[in-house]
């Protein structure tokens, strides 16, 4: 129902990172995640039902859907913090949850620090590194340097290291966004579960963002499953994506999900999805919130 | 006035000030910062409270005053820790409580000062401004052991907590128990009040709580450091004031270790000035 406002420049821009889903790893990966026929029920009510889903390392997936269909509730049940209510859902070869640690990487939705906290981004990285870890650090030893020079990999992964060192209260928000992927990153997970990181920055923010994402998963091999709002920012890294309805669901290639065929099947009402000159979609007609219009930035 | 402070130094009664009171300090100092990282220092000022009304409660009772000042200051931290974040009371239905339990304190001490004919007729004025020079050896040795075994927890939660503290959801996510280490935490902050209450008494531990943790980390944006630096100045400052209320009898020690805290706090703001200060940094938008 509502057109595309935001700048067409910001996604052209990322298109040479439009880059094979070759996995890096692996010639014949093992799946990273797996669903099977898998739902989620929340207070009673089932959210999404029928996904089936396979993703292997190196490769980009995106969650889309309404608003309140239970996006961030496939996180939460891919890190284990929510049973699957129904079908089978495998992790890194194990049930959800118990390598929750080390190997998989979590960004939930937008937090935003208070302007006046005082602790570097630096610290922040550092604490996604062994913030689990009782006690306190010791100032000196082997262990510090190794723990340093991993903060300052995964700081530069982002290209964050010009203010890496402030204040994080004090950053912008891409940049306390960078900052968070890098604490993401920190102990080089498998898998990196992001809620909406792209939610609340401006559009130059978040082509870049999408774009260092897009990076990340396709040069380090490391799988990526991303709720989103609006698809297009991300639409040319991505290499499936799981279209979530109330009751159902459809996982795919963009080009085979984002159809106003499918999309009306799924939803059982009429959708339309419109393609514009420079390739951005434009769905029409989806119950509830429109999720893959401009954004709550274009026009709402 | 030399002699006095000569023999000021040399009496018992000093020592034990200086004992209990740096180790009291140091703990004050470590739960202060994260008290004010996590920006729970209305919580101090309603501890204050629940002091002065637990220890008149316990002396009434004919119970040991430190009894309960304890049990009241740790009971009032894990209730505020339950209202907490899941159901946050309003702020008249939390001041009409305060003012209440305050109330109950003068009710307690009135009851406790005619039924005991003023045996201990100072006891309101013992607790609301503290007594350091007042402990005994026995007092001064629970009142360090308390202080090192909360200084021993906090160094041992201090990752975690301030894991939880910056970045709740992904704490969560890596397995920190956040619900329980807020509860702990605050649980430390009761028994904290309870110690700094012997210090400097009720009315003035916020001061002991929040002035060298706000000074700390004014100082460095490095946690670790701020934390070490919070327990440093605390200790610090309560030297400087019991030295000079040794020096200048008329000083009260409690006064003293206010006036060196609250000097320390202020003279962060003339220094530093290249850093943007807290209040006008610009707010992080997109």
């Amino acid at each position: 129902m509502n057109p595309i406002t935001g700048t067409p420049a910001a996604v052209t821009a990322t298109r040479p990172e439009t880059a094979p889903p070759a996995p890096t790893r692996a010639e014949t990966p093992q799946p990273v995640l797996e669903l099977r026929g898998a739902a989620a029920r929340v207070g009673g009510r089932t959210l999404w039902s029928g996904v089936d889903l396979t993703v292997r390392a190196g490769e980009f997936v995106a969650v889309l859907g309404p608003n309140g269909v239970g996006k961030s509730t496939m996180v939460k049940v891919l890190l284990g913090v929510l049973p699957a209510a129904a079908g089978e859902v495998r992790v890194l070869g194990g049930q959800p949850g118990q390598s929750a640690g080390a190997r998989i990487g979590y960004l939930p939705q937008r937090r935003s620090f208070d302007p006046s906290l005082r602790i570097r981004g630096l610290d922040v990285v550092r604490l996604g590194l062994d913030g689990d870890r009782w006690g306190v650090p010791l100032p000196f030893g082997a262990a510090r340097r190794r723990d340093r020079e991993r903060v300052a990999e995964a700081v530069d992964l982002v290209g964050a290291g010009a203010y890496a060192h402030r204040p994080i209260g004090q950053c912008s928000g891409g940049e306390q966004q960078r900052l968070l992927i890098a604490q993401a990153l920190v102990r080089r997970p498998e898998v990196l579960l992001l809620d909406e990181p792209l939610d609340s920055l401006d559009l130059p923010n978040q082509s870049a963002v999408a774009a260092l994402i897009g990076r990340i998963c396709h040069q380090q091999g490391v799988a990526v499953v991303m709720v989103a709002h609006d698809v297009n920012p991300i639409l040319h890294h991505l290499d499936r994506v799981v279209y979530l309805a109330e009751g159902g669901a459809v996982a795919g290639t963009p080009a085979e999900v984002i159809t106003s065929e499918t999309l009306t099947r799924l939803y059982r009402s009429p959708v339309e999805v419109l393609r514009t000159a420079d390739g951005r979609l434009v769905v029409v007609g989806q119950p509830e919130a429109p999720s893959t219009h401009g954004g709550h930035h274009a026009a709402v | 006035m030399t002699e006095l402070a000569v023999s000021a130094w040399g009496q018992p009664f000093f020592h034990n000030a200086v004992l209990a009171g740096t180790f009291i300090a140091l703990a004050a100092g470590l739960v202060g910062y994260f008290l004010v990282l996590r920006a729970q220092i209305f919580t101090g000022d309603a501890l204050s409270h629940v002091a002065f009304t637990g220890a008149m409660a316990a002396l009434a009772g004919g119970y040991d005053l430190r009894l309960g000042l304890f049990v009241g200051c740790v009971a009032a931290g894990l209730l505020l820790a339950g209202i907490g974040r899941s159901g946050r009371a309003d702020d008249v239905v939390i001041g009409s409580a305060f003012a209440w339990i305050l109330g109950l304190g003068s009710f307690f001490l009135t009851l406790y000062t005619t039924s005991r004919s003023g045996a201990m007729g100072g006891a309101g004025t013992t607790v609301l401004f503290g007594s350091i020079f007042g402990l005994s050896t026995g007092q001064t040795l629970v009142a360090v052991l308390v202080a090192v075994a909360i200084s021993a927890v906090v160094l041992l939660i201090a990752r975690p907590l301030l894991f939880a503290t910056v970045d709740e959801s992904v704490a969560a996510a890596r397995g920190v128990p956040v619900r329980v280490l807020g509860f702990g935490f605050l649980a430390l902050v009761g028994a904290c009040a309870g110690e700094a209450t012997q210090a400097v008494g009720s009315l003035l531990l916020l001061g002991l709580l929040a002035a060298p943790a706000g000074a700390a980390i004014r100082l460095t944006d490095r946690p670790f450091r701020a934390l070490a630096l919070s327990g440093g100045l605390a200790v610090a400052e309560l030297w400087a004031g019991l030295a000079a209320s040794a020096l200048i009898p008329s000083l009260p020690p409690s006064f003293a270790i206010m006036a060196a805290a609250t000097a320390v706090y202020g003279a962060t703001f003339l220094i530093r000035p290249q850093r943007a200060p807290l209040g006008t940094a610009s707010p992080a938008a997109g």
